[in-house]
């Protein structure tokens, strides 16, 4: 039973669902509203365990002097204080003026700001690993995405514009317009970027259903834990 | 050629000054003071409206003409205000506006079967101005099948019968034979070189909730992991963002550990909840890849910019590295930085790759036949389309 009941109510709701997309009526619609809105009810007591794993965790660290506890001991800090001042300014705690709209402004903001600023770097030691051409597909990579980056900046089209220029008027205006690297980088974003985009999205989209209906039929039941 | 002197010497008379003050009046008075004498806009007329098709009846689609006064050349016109009653002879109350230059709107506060009236009022400078006209009765109501999405149904349930007639032949002892896939077999080579290295385990099953499907492909991969690291007696830590895939990784590991018949090696703490929030979670795996230094790194579910961040400190520790995702956007970042990717769907069938129950490989075959159909629709839709034949792609079309 204690297997059961959850498959059984798995495969109800999840197939409920499902049917909720193709049928629009109230006595189908509301009680699916309903239950998505549920799950916040859920997520609620799912943040008491968090922060309950969170302290564990991190205190038990401190208590056995593992190296590194001074940051878990500023992470306990932050946590309890920010919950605490939170707590005492009630509801309009993140209106303007508020300790925690400070907290909000001139800790975390900036902390998040410098982390995600970190982006740039990495993007750049990556890049420069991803564009070493030791194969023909690093090598084809490599010139697409120079011309790429060319075709999206303005000098890339000043650049082609005046290596062509002797040949606008003589050649075809189409054919000349098709050599210009913004109509290139176009071309690549648009038709071979694209395609293969849309078969892998294609491809996930079925891994999607399959493993939402492998739930629904209860094969794939590992999420319930306890022996096979 | 300058301007005479005199004129600057000359005083001015008194009636030029009376003139020149009440110019300026003119021009710098506010525009609602100035308004007042501009006539009130012509009335829009034409307002009809009409249950929005295909939803739970909660919506009345109107539409009306514009005003004479809302025409290129002519803006007298600033809103059109949507007015509603439950009869003809009010009370009205205004529901929305609309910016002029709108000919529709769609009302979403009705009351599934009730009987409503409209009109529409114009509103400029000049003043407000009722529509001529109301229109009403009309109800919204609620429809049993949403007709917009019939092609959706049909794929779904062609699907479906593939997946069941799969896995109906799977059970009856046709394993079908899927092909190797590099990257889930890296996964054991990566917790193996981590044993050999007397290091442990990071697994990242993305930073989504379990509202997205690729959290749950991550969490079900978890199970399998666990137990591989349960088999080989390898710590692993699974930082995770929301509480409900905590909760459910807990499980996972908890799980793997069972079913590979050690659960009292079970580390209650190799689950840890971090954060919701994208970058401080970050920065707590980062700080664990650089302070424990697991061998091996697997991620597997949806990313978003915090992919390079962790692939990229991982890449710096000099760890095997593992990643599956179906975010497209992301699997550049992963192709670049670490060892083995799993592409879109590969992340999907990690699960029935490394369980070999054959009714989840069965699964699997499924979704290959109805990829088998999509294609072929695709390329007959493409030649319709090129006959100038359309019915095909408005049958497709959805809302």
């Amino acid at each position: 039973m204690k297997r059961e009941l959850p498959l059984f109510l798995t495969a109800v709701i999840g197939l409920f669902m499902i049917l909720s997309f193709f049928v629009p009526h109230q006595w189908v619609s509301v009680p699916a509203d309903f239950l998505q809105v549920s799950a916040i009810i859920v997520v609620a007591f799912g943040y008491v365990l968090g922060g309950a794993n969170v302290l564990r965790v991190n205190i038990d660290a401190i208590y056995k002097r593992i190296p590194g506890w001074p940051f878990k001991l500023v992470l306990i800090v932050g946590l309890v204080a920010t919950l605490t001042i939170g707590a005492i300014e009630g509801p309009g705690f993140l209106n303007p003026g508020t300790r925690s709209k400070w907290i909000y402004n001139q800790l975390y903001s900036p902390m998040q700001a410098t982390m995600f600023a970190l982006l740039a770097f990495f993007i750049a030691s990556a890049a420069f690993r991803a564009f070493r051409i030791r194969t023909v597909e690093a090598g084809l990579l490599a010139v697409a995405a120079l011309l790429v980056m060319l075709g999206r900046v303005p000098v890339g089209n000043v650049v082609t514009q005046w290596l062509t220029g002797s040949l606008h008027g003589v050649i075809p205006e189409g054919l000349w317009n098709a050599i210009q690297i913004g109509s290139i980088q176009d071309w690549i974003m648009n038709v071979p970027q694209n395609a293969a985009k849309r078969a892998i999205l294609i491809g996930a989209a079925f891994g999607v259903m399959a493993t939402g209906l492998r739930v629904i039929l209860g094969i794939e039941r590992s999420y319930l834990s306890g022996e096979d | 050629m300058g301007v005479p002197l005199r004129w600057f010497q000359a005083r001015p008379s008194r009636r030029a000054v009376t003139w020149i003050v009440l110019a300026l009046a003119l021009v710098l008075a506010p525009p609602a003071t100035r308004a007042q004498d501009a006539p009130p806009p012509a009335p829009p007329r034409g307002l009809v409206g009409a249950d929005v098709p295909n939803d739970a009846g909660r919506a009345i689609d109107l539409w009306w003409t514009r005003s004479p006064d809302d025409m290129p050349g002519v803006q007298r016109v600033t809103r059109y205000f949507l007015e509603r009653a439950t009869s003809p002879s009010g009370p009205w109350a205004i529901v929305d506006s609309v910016g002029a230059g709108n000919e529709s709107k769609v009302d979403q506060t009705v009351r599934r079967g009730v009987e409503y009236y409209y009109r529409v009022a114009a509103a400029g400078p000049g003043g407000i101005t009722q529509a001529l006209g109301i229109y009403g009765p009309v109800r919204a109501t609620s429809q049993w099948l949403n007709r917009t999405r019939w092609s959706v149904l049909v794929f779904t349930l062609l699907f479906f019968s593939f997946v069941l007639y799969y896995i109906w032949s799977a059970q009856s002892g046709r394993k079908p034979f899927v092909r190797r896939i590099p990257g889930i077999d890296a996964i054991e080579e990566a917790i193996g070189r981590a044993t050999e290295m007397g290091r442990s385990v990071l697994y990242v099953p993305g930073i989504t909730d379990i509202d997205d499907i690729q959290t749950v492909a991550g969490l079900v991969i978890l199970e399998n992991v666990a137990r591989l690291t349960a088999r080989y007696e390898t710590p692993i830590t699974v930082p995770v963002t929301y509480p409900i895939p905590f909760t459910i990784a807990q499980e996972m590991v908890k799980s793997g550990y069972l079913n590979a018949g050690k659960p009292d090696q079970y580390d209650p703490n190799s689950v840890r909840f971090i954060s919701p929030e994208q970058f401080a979670y970050v920065a707590a795996v980062g700080g664990i890849m650089m302070r424990d230094k697991p061998a091996a790194h697997i991620f597997m579910g949806a990313f978003f910019a915090e992919s390079l961040l962790l692939a990229e400190t991982g890449f710096a520790t000099g760890a095997i590295q593992v990643a599956g995702t179906a975010n497209v956007h992301q699997l550049p970042f992963f192709v670049v930085a670490c060892d083995y990717t799993l592409i879109g769907e590969e992340l999907y069938a990690a699960s029935a790759y490394l369980s070999g129950d054959a009714r989840l490989v069965g699964s699997l075959k499924g979704a290959d036949l109805i990829k088998l159909v999509i294609i072929v629709t695709i390329v007959v839709g493409c030649g319709l389309e090129s006959l100038g034949i359309h019915w095909l792609t408005q049958w497709m079309v959805t809302q």
